[in-house]
């Protein structure tokens, strides 16, 4: 038997299954763009940043067992902290700040993403120290106490002081700029025209492999299997010298972290935030993708994010003109179809597949 | 002083509409230690049967006294969310009894889901005009042009809580029934030793607790006027608050924690808007709710009438 | 006499108007077994419980290694050197049964999310370190090769020797067992006696609750007996065996053994 043949083997195929992945993420916007033009592509940006909550959502859910249901306010706090550093809103309410700032507040991308983190992690930690010693179910709803109170916060915080414009929300958010390249318009890039919306993408893609990175290394470290023993058996846990209630605060903060993260990139890229794109509905979907793909386990989340943030454009796809071929016209709102989808998906899967469609396989029989 | 009156009476309307669904969450509770998450959407479904209803009968006897046909609405709502709960607790919550505690609580996540879209479906997305058939007329309870006024549809509301309230406290208490039930949410496998057929009794519960947030329903669209899909969500986690807040798994508690909570958000909004000249006023009336649930689960997680536990370290 | 390894005085409980335990005190010396037997409800667990931090006594001195502990954080209590196990098998049941030893670790190592992301060099050999040691503690009581078997795939004998490894990984200076025999056939508890009589062996201090006479009597050094929240006998199997008031609590009444 020759050792270094049969080592080698797996190890090409490995590779080339890396590469052709490589290269799927390369192509992407380009097949997609051919195929269904840029809202298609436009898709799979959302998709992306679904994505980055998703996989937020998945250290708090998935590994350490904590079931939150207000985790779109991370996503607000990093959007509206964008939209704050980043637009005309402050200075045209505050004279003080546009005595500072006569060009206006334009901060840098490199510098509000961190920002964004911090802060989020901040409110994660603020938000998870009160609910420590609850238990599950009790946790969720407290959670989504917290998530709303912040939505009615920014919703009204225009009042006495204009901070958030309220209802309206903040609109001319800057969008991306990275070396001198804005991503809101058509560049010209190695001699192809790339529109905007597949610069987002490139930049989108590289932030989830980031965080994608992040969260592979954390599962498989000592951090990674104390969250996994704090799910299981919070008393056994704690009975080997685990310091549960540090480990709940860790996993708050850095879920919330990806949380802001993403909600920055979501500011920058709708250029506009208002109180209701953080409704406890966007809470649920993400929690979807999480418990449908398959809790604590990225490929799996992977998948239910995709799955789900396909959904509804595959819907409006095809059952718009089913129905207006069949009815003559649309009965039914995409959109409610979806949310029907919702519901029923996460019944039936949590009565048949709790551990979701690509669940976690650790070990053998 | 006035203010203070006034806030009271808008405080127990509020208060009886939580106390009514509290006590749905808080026998769903005592018996399964779970959370119905969609037992909120049943009100909305209850008052939006109602509405349908009402509209039937409407259409069909013209001539019927209002008081009649709203009793009538009334009770066609309250059947058919008890069949409606009992049919949730069916297919989303028993093959999860023994699941891992989130299971049933995202089930109940989906089943909220669906109750509201199929009412989106059913009834349209938009506000519906519900017919108030109860008085309106502004009644004086104390003098002068900024005295505290209430009026009947406010006051019928009170006063069928508090019975319903009385009429549930005698059937726990006093009937076979009750007791059955009281024993299934001690032990369950002792109760089934002794020949109650545990199941039988979760499936009643759940009954009396639909029936009971329909009534809640009716009442709060009757007070209000109006009627849509998403009128479930907010009072339901308020109701839940008021349950914790009265000792959750406690019919008194829930009973107590109702009119306190729908006291303390009246008075509380009323006063806050006052203290800051109608900048933090009403606009603010959910977060006090919240405020309230995150204190007591903070500080007092078995709430004013629970179950002191034991010292843990 | 050398400084005892766990020194317990005068522990009181109440819980409502019961007195659980009342005055209840408790010496191991190092390297002993030391049992903890009594009839039911005589408030074995409950001490167990109240000396690892579960419950907070109402008063009594708790003494490691000849120093103050304060049992009030159970995870406070693993750090400072006690171990338990459970009653009722408490293992991390999605977790591999080398994953389970490996966070009987997690109290001894400092990887943090650094080191997890950076992965330098000094974080690496903890990874390896943490992982031999988990393996060699699998060998030592008997299941090494089940260590990449889901935990809740083992049968019960296995799963009780999982959790003593995962128990050992802390390195503890007592081992406190809960009840270790419960549910075992009279081979599993041939086995059990011979893994207890190895780890004492080699040198570690043990506490152990049980109901099965038979086992503590012939691990033991040394027994105290429980009844009724008070400590009514304490000393070497034999002594204890012939004590009035133990003969009295388990068979109620004067009779001969």
């Amino acid at each position: 038997m020759n050792l270094s043949t049969t080592l080698t083997l797996p190890r090409a195929k490995a590779r080339l299954g890396a590469l052709l992945f490589a290269l799927a993420i390369v192509l992407a916007p380009w097949l997609l763009g051919h195929a269904g033009g840029n809202a298609w592509v436009r898709t799979l940006d959302f998709a992306l940043l679904y994505l980055m909550l998703a996989l937020g959502l998945n250290i708090v859910v998935g590994y350490a067992g904590l079931l939150d249901m207000g985790f779109i306010a991370f996503y607000a706090v990093g959007a509206y902290l964008t939209a704050l550093l980043a637009s005309p809103h402050l200075t045209s309410q505050f004279a003080v700040l546009a005595a500072w700032f006569p060009q206006g507040l334009h901060v840098s991308v490199w510098l509000i993403v961190p920002l964004a983190a911090l802060l989020a992690a901040g409110f994660g930690l603020l938000l998870g120290a009160p609910t420590l010693r609850l238990r599950g179910d009790y946790l969720a709803i407290v959670t989504l106490g917290f998530g709303e109170i912040i939505r009615i916060f920014m919703r009204n915080l225009d009042r006495p002081l204009n901070i958030t414009n309220g209802p309206k929300g903040i609109a001319s958010v800057d969008p991306v700029s990275l070396f001198g390249v804005n991503l809101a318009r058509t560049q010209d890039l190695f001699g192809l025209r790339v529109p905007s919306v597949y610069l987002y993408y490139y930049l989108f893609a590289a932030l989830a492999l980031v965080i994608v990175f992040v969260c592979v290394r954390l599962e498989h470290s000592r951090i990674g299997r104390a969250w996994v023993a704090v799910r299981e058996d919070e008393q056994a846990a704690s009975a080997m010298g685990l310091d549960t209630k540090r480990l709940k605060l860790l996993a708050f903060a850095m879920g919330a972290a990806f949380g802001g993260v993403s909600g920055a990139m979501f500011a920058s890229f709708q250029g506009f935030v208002s109180p209701e794109s953080f409704s406890l509905n966007e809470s649920i979907v993400v929690l979807a993708m999480v418990v449908l793909g398959g809790m604590g386990h990225i490929p799996g989340v992977i998948l239910g994010c995709l799955l789900l943030a396909a959904l509804p454009e595959l819907l409006r796809a095809s059952l718009g003109p089913l129905q207006q071929s069949l009815f003559g016209q649309v009965l039914v709102d995409p959109e409610i179809i979806r949310q029907l989808i919702y519901g029923l998906a996460l019944i039936l899967a949590m009565l048949y597949r709790p551990a979701g469609l690509w669940p976690a396989s650790r070990g053998g029989q | 002083m006035d203010t203070f009156i006034q806030q009271v009476l808008n405080g127990l309307l509020l208060g009886s509409l939580y106390a009514l669904i509290a006590l749905g969450y808080t026998m769903v509770y005592g018996i399964l230690r779970i959370i119905n998450f969609a037992h909120g959407d049943l009100l909305m479904v209850g008052a939006l049967v109602g509405l349908s209803v009402l509209h039937g009968v409407q259409g069909a006897f013209p001539h019927c006294p209002g008081v009649l046909m709203l009793l009538v609405a009334t009770l066609v709502a309250m059947a058919a969310c008890a069949l409606l709960a009992m049919l949730i607790e069916r297919v989303a919550y028993r093959r999860l009894r023994n699941a891992p505690r989130l299971a049933p609580l995202i089930s109940g996540i989906g089943v909220s889901l669906l109750l509201q879209t199929v009412a989106m479906l059913v009834w349209s997305r938009n506000p519906l005009m519900f017919a108030q058939l109860l008085p309106l007329d502004p009644i004086q309870v104390t003098p002068g042009p900024t005295g505290a006024i209430t009026n009947a549809t406010a006051l019928t509301t009170i006063a069928v809580a508090l019975l319903v309230m009385a009429g549930l406290w005698l059937l726990v208490e006093h009937t076979r029934l009750g007791r059955a039930m009281r024993a299934v949410a001690e032990n369950p496998q002792v109760a089934s030793l002794m020949g109650i057929n545990p199941n039988r009794v979760i499936v009643l519960t759940f009954a009396i607790g639909g029936a009971l947030a329909a009534l809640a329903g009716i009442m709060m669209a009757s007070n209000y006027g109006s009627a849509n899909f998403y009128m479930g969500f907010l009072p339901g986690i308020k109701a839940f608050t008021a349950a914790v807040l009265g000792g959750i798994g406690n019919l008194r508690g829930a009973m107590l924690g109702g009119i306190l909570l729908g006291l303390i958000e009246a008075l509380g909004t009323g006063y806050l808007g006052q203290a800051t000249g109608g900048v933090f006023g009403s606009n603010y009336q959910d977060v006090f709710a919240f405020v309230v649930l995150i204190a007591v689960l903070v500080l007092r997680p078995s709430g004013l009438l629970g179950e002191r536990l034991a010292s843990r370290a | 006499m050398s400084t005892p390894l766990l020194q317990i005085d005068q522990v009181r409980k109440q819980f409502g108007g019961v007195a659980a335990l009342n005055g209840v005190s408790l010496t191991i010396a190092p390297g002993h077994v030391h049992g903890l037997i009594g009839p039911n409800g005589a408030g074995k667990t409950t001490f167990f419980n109240v000396m690892t931090g579960l419950y907070t006594a109402d008063s009594g001195r708790f003494m490691l290694d000849g120093q103050a502990y304060a049992p009030t954080a159970v995870h406070k209590v693993a750090q400072a050197g006690i171990a338990r196990t459970f009653q009722n098998i408490r293992l991390f049941n999605s977790m591999t049964v080398l994953e389970n030893v490996m966070v009987g670790r997690h109290v001894r190592t400092r990887n943090g999310v650094w080191a997890a992301l950076s992965y330098h060099r000094r974080a690496r050999e903890e990874e390896r370190e943490t992982e031999a040691v988990a393996r060699h503690l699998l060998d030592y009581v008997g299941i090494g090769h089940w260590a990449d078997s889901r935990a809740d795939a083992l049968s019960y004998g296995h799963q009780r020797r999982l959790e003593i490894a995962r128990a050992l990984a802390t390195e503890p200076r007592l081992l406190a067992l809960d009840e270790p025999a419960a549910g075992m056939n009279a081979t599993e508890k041939q086995q059990l006696r011979g893994l207890l009589e190895k780890i004492r062996d080699d040198g570690r201090t043990v506490l152990l609750i049980e109901h099965d006479v038979k086992l503590v009597m012939g691990v033991c050094d040394r027994i105290s007996v429980l009844d009724y929240g008070t400590l009514i006998a304490e000393g070497t199997p034999q002594d204890v065996r012939r004590h009035p008031a133990v003969i009295k609590a388990y068979l109620g009444g004067a009779a001969h053994v």
